[in-house]
């Protein structure tokens, strides 16, 4: 791989609210002055399909995509997306799993069945996982929605991005409707964040 | 300064800038965003066309008229515009033109993955692509000055991985471009046999001198690097092999119709092994070969999908990435479905217990087609739907009593009225449903003809769907709720057995544009609950099933309430509870 990337794949269920998380991200990686690409998806995999954003930042950055085994970082908004996208990992990366279950559609249906312990399987194999119940504390903020900004917040504690940056970012991107509410979340995620990695 | 844009808004950027002053698509991932965002330029008409041929006269009229002007759509859509693209190719332009084809290899979302280079070379028009934004951007200012120095339109290709990928760009300042004076020109523009013939010399003279553009042009350069392997590319795969290659010799192709014969040569003669990274098909493969020059291709890359940098760097031997972390666990997939309080969702539950022949089209509700609703027996492309279940009547194998159609509004409006058309002067007695739910909802809720609204959401002439079918002479057209499920099937049943064409309108708007009732929420009576798993096969994410206690159970946090489910449980164990 060219250079020193920074590799983050956001993963999740259609409708999360993956879109917004990566382009925050990515908005603060331009701001603090790296080249910076990232990959959505649109179209009918948003319908409540398995989805990935892919945030890439370094000195200079080629590929809008990542590679297997190469990000450092995997946000998961959701358990079984986390065991999904899990083989993109880099062997010392680091995955935050936001503690909620969204059943597909072979699990809703009774054909198949959620694996019950993903998060502490993948606890076992992966030395930096966090888990997070983020959905219960972006209801405490006021909605459930805000839930991709408190794993925001995580990831900023986490590896040590500016707080100012981000919120700078959430102002520029939020609807000034939800913007309390999405301050809040990740002023809440930063400070669960800190509390974990001290 | 630099800011991240998806390719597509980078493209509406690029058109702003050179210009243009007419833009006109038909909504198609991952084209959408292009249009959209072009119209809200200032000084440009922007403009939802109710297909993509219709888009590609309107901008052929435009470019005559002297405009500049950006025509868009999705791979598929330019099958729609073929027509007169190729006879546009002969009459060349007065203002530039651009045509942007928007490809997706890997099917996000799409019926086929066809490469539409291919355009190139059988419709006789140059094409270009870009590898990322900035060239997103440059690019398509640059193909309105190629247009108008050749006379002709010009193809811009992206994919969906440039289309919606954001990198970071660098905007221009606005080029003050004159409108073009408009003069009669017959032998140019009026394309009958005997000017069409001096036309053609005129296109094969145009192509020698892009030739010859294309080898001195500078969007294709040699980047000179270690010698060993030599790599031809273009779009993004130019990206996935940098990312992985980064020292080795690379031809990047900006201009990849027609190609630069000369460059080429020259580049083969420096490097030790010539390899062609190009996804899906051969296309600059096959006619460096036919040049007698030895090179590589196909034989290490799939004519499937996307590649990406890891799949390029296991084909070549270059340095492939080590491979994370392996659940042995199997991962249920999660294939998308329809949202909770679809419209469609009771259609096609309905259309299965009635184990009918269903003909299907483009749109979310072919979703339909996936279990557990599992009710559809074909789809093809845009308007299709129509044309089948006449196509299947006159077979003879089918009972016509259990053939249906079935098409969105948006897609009937595209191109389902002149199948319509044809069932009624060729006799058929097909039913045939459209799913009206105001709006354009897979591409991201775009309007069309028949919402009032134009693209810049202003008031506009509605499209009148029931006095539309009633005028080609479907003399029974009935409008029913698609969430009144006992409504729909007797419409249903009723017009099946009708020996004469007809026409069911399901009309609810788009759950994702109404709010749910919030005095209204649905409950599971436990006693009353056999755990037959009915209310499951409409495959709703609002229910769902516990295994253990073989109950069926609510999702609040997902649930708006559509009564669906209550409706297909015979045992009366979904209740709705007011307050």
């Amino acid at each position: 791989m060219a250079g020193k990337a920074t590799n983050i794949l956001i993963v999740g269920v259609g409708g999360q609210g993956t879109l917004l998380t990566s382009r925050i991200l990515a908005q603060v990686a331009v701001d603090l002055g790296y080249d910076v690409k990232v990959s959505e998806i649109h179209g009918m995999a948003q319908r409540g399909g398995s989805v990935v954003s892919q945030v890439r930042y370094g000195e200079k950055i080629y590929s809008p995509i990542i590679s297997k085994g190469d990000a450092d970082i995997i946000l998961a908004f959701e358990k079984l997306e986390a065991a999904r996208w899990l083989d993109y990992l880099k062997p010392d990366g680091m995955i935050i799993i936001n503690d909620d279950r969204v059943d597909p559609l072979p699990v809703m249906s009774g054909k198949l069945k959620y694996p019950e312990d993903i998060d502490q399987r993948i606890g076992q194999m992966v030395e930096k996982t966090m888990v997070v119940d983020a959905s219960s504390i972006a209801i405490e903020c006021g909605n459930v929605r805000a839930a991709n900004v408190v794993l925001v917040g995580i990831l900023a504690a986490a590896i040590g991005i500016p707080e100012a940056e981000v919120e700078k970012a959430i102002h520029a991107m939020v609807p000034p409707k939800a913007l309390d509410i999405n301050v809040k979340a990740f002023k809440q995620g930063h400070t669960i964040g800190a509390n974990i990695v001290s | 300064m630099k800011r991240l844009m998806i390719g597509n808004d980078a493209i509406a950027r690029g058109a702003y800038e050179a210009g243009v002053t007419v833009a006109t698509a038909y909504p198609g991932t991952p084209s959408t965003e292009i249009v959209s965002t072009l119209a809200q330029y200032p000084g440009v008409y922007g403009e939802w066309a109710p297909n993509e041929k219709v888009a590609m006269e309107v901008g052929a009229g435009a470019s005559i008229g002297g405009a500049r002007t950006l025509v868009a759509m999705k791979h598929v859509g330019v099958n729609v515009a073929a027509d007169p693209l190729y006879t546009f190719v002969y009459t060349g332009v007065n203002g530039g033109l651009v045509i942007v084809s928007a490809d997706d290899p890997g099917m996000h979302s799409s019926q086929n993955e066809q490469d539409n280079r291919g355009y190139g070379r059988f419709a006789k028009l140059p094409v270009i692509e870009p590898s990322d934004s900035q060239e997103a951007l440059d690019f398509t200012r640059l193909a309105y000055d190629i247009s108008e120095e050749f006379d002709t339109p010009v193809m811009l290709r992206i994919t969906t991985r440039l289309a919606h990928s954001q990198t970071l760009v660098e905007e221009g300042e606005p080029k003050q471009v004159e409108l073009k004076e408009y003069k009669k020109d017959s032998p140019k523009y009026v394309m009958l046999p005997g000017f069409a013939r001096g036309r053609h010399v005129e296109v094969e003279k145009r192509l020698l001198g892009l030739k010859e553009y294309s080898n001195k042009t500078e969007i294709n350069r040699i980047e000179w690097g270690d010698r060993r392997l030599g790599i031809i590319t273009s779009g993004v795969c130019y990206q996935y092999v940098r990312e992985v290659m980064p020292d080795i010799s690379v031809l990047k192709l900006g201009m990849v119709n027609p190609l630069p014969d000369k460059l080429i040569r020259e580049f083969a003669q420096g490097v030790e092994r010539l390899v062609i990274v190009e996804e899906l098909e051969p296309v600059i493969e096959e006619q460096v070969k036919s040049w007698g020059i030895a090179v590589e291709g196909k034989e290490h890359f799939t004519l499937l999908g996307e590649y990406s940098p890891e799949y390029i760097a296991e084909r070549l031997g270059g340095i492939a990435p080590a491979h994370g972390f392996g659940l042995d666990k199997e991962i249920p997939p999660r294939p998308p479905l329809m949202c909770p309080g679809c419209p469609h969702r009771g259609v096609f539950h309905t259309f299965k217990r009635m184990r009918l022949k269903v003909m299907g089209d483009i749109g979310c509700y072919t979703l339909g087609a996936l279990s557990p609703l599992d009710g559809m027996d074909a789809c093809v492309c845009m308007g299709a739907s129509i044309g089948m279940a006449m196509g299947m009547e006159k077979a003879g194998g089918v009972d016509p009593s259990k053939i249906v159609a079935v098409i969105g509004d948006s897609t009937f409006v595209h191109s389902g009225i002149t199948p319509l058309i044809d069932i009624v002067y060729n006799q058929g007695t097909s039913t045939v449903v459209i799913l009206d739910n105001s709006t354009t909802a897979m591409t991201g809720h775009q309007d069309h003809p028949a919402t009032g609204l134009n693209i810049m959401k202003e008031p506009a002439p509605k499209l009148d769907l029931e006095a539309l079918v009633k005028a080609v002479g479907i003399n029974n057209v009935r409008v029913v709720d698609p969430l009144q499920l006992d409504e729909l099937r007797s419409a249903l049943e009723e017009e099946l057995q009708r020996r004469e064409p007809s026409v069911i309108i399901a009309r609810r708007p788009c759950a994702l544009l109404v709010k749910p009732p919030a005095n209204k929420k649905m409950v599971i009576e436990n006693d009353l609950c056999t755990g037959c798993k009915l209310c499951i096969r409409i495959g709703c994410t609002g229910i769902y099933f516990i295994e253990d206690e073989k109950l069926a159970a609510i999702n609040p946090t997902t649930c708006v309430s559509c009564e669906v489910c209550a409706q297909v449980c015979t045992f009366d164990a979904i209740k709705i509870v007011e307050g």
